[in-house]
């Protein structure tokens, strides 16, 4: 199952949530999308919107301010 | 009714230009629909090169205040106007263009970024879009 990475360190509102967004669209079913970044808001506005979406949250970790969230389309 | 977002850009103001395409931008992201209708000096930015062109809507100091903000967002990694614009259109967002503004104004559509605007359009079209929308700004 292909995982698509999404790398928005460093970047601020509203990029990290476009970006996930630009990639969940170009994923296919199934596939797992990847989002790393800095954003403090994001990490929790990024979970907002794949539950929007209905899509699954696979998990949210968080080490030295950069956070990765996992998402299945 | 609910998944729809439809917001007047009626100013031309850098700031303000900021807020509309980052409401509208976060509102794709979340799985709604968005339609953005350009109107009297909003409309100015979508002539060919203007989109970065207006200023800021206060402590603007002949160009200072809004340099001074810029170099701001750009030391934040603030987006450009132009990247959230392309974003907006790349995630299914519309650009609703007001068609007497235009004739107001004297523009023509060859005088616009036509390959953005998906209709060229009144009062009334804005109105079929905000009915069903849960949420309306103007800017």
């Amino acid at each position: 199952m292909p995982e698509i990475k999404v790398d928005c360190t460093n970047q601020t509102c509203p990029v990290p949530l476009v970006e996930t967004r630009k990639a969940l669209r170009k994923a296919k079913e199934g596939d797992v999308v990847e989002v790393t970044g800095t954003h403090p808001a994001s990490k929790k506005e990024i979970p907002m919107a794949v539950k929007a979406l209905g899509l699954e949250l696979m998990d949210v970790q968080e080490k030295d301010g950069v956070w990765k969230i996992r998402i299945r389309r | 009714m609910g998944n729809k977002a439809t917001i007047i850009v009626h100013s031309g103001d850098m700031d303000k230009i900021y807020s509309a395409l980052i409401v509208a931008n976060g509102a794709l992201a979340m799985g709604m629909e968005v339609s953005l209708y350009f109107t009297f000096w909003g409309l100015q930015r979508l002539k060919k090169g203007a989109l970065e062109k207006g200023p800021l809507s206060k402590m603007n100091m002949l160009g200072l205040g809004k340099w001074m903000v810029k170099r701001r967002m750009k030391k934040a990694g603030v987006a450009s106007l132009e990247r959230l614009l392309q974003d907006f259109r790349e995630l299914g967002g519309k650009i609703l263009a007001c068609d007497m503004t235009m004739e107001v104004m004297g523009m023509k559509k060859e005088d616009l970024r036509d390959d953005l605007i998906s209709e060229y359009c009144a009062v009334g079209t804005y109105i079929t879009e905000a009915r069903e929308s849960s949420v309306t700004l103007f800017i």
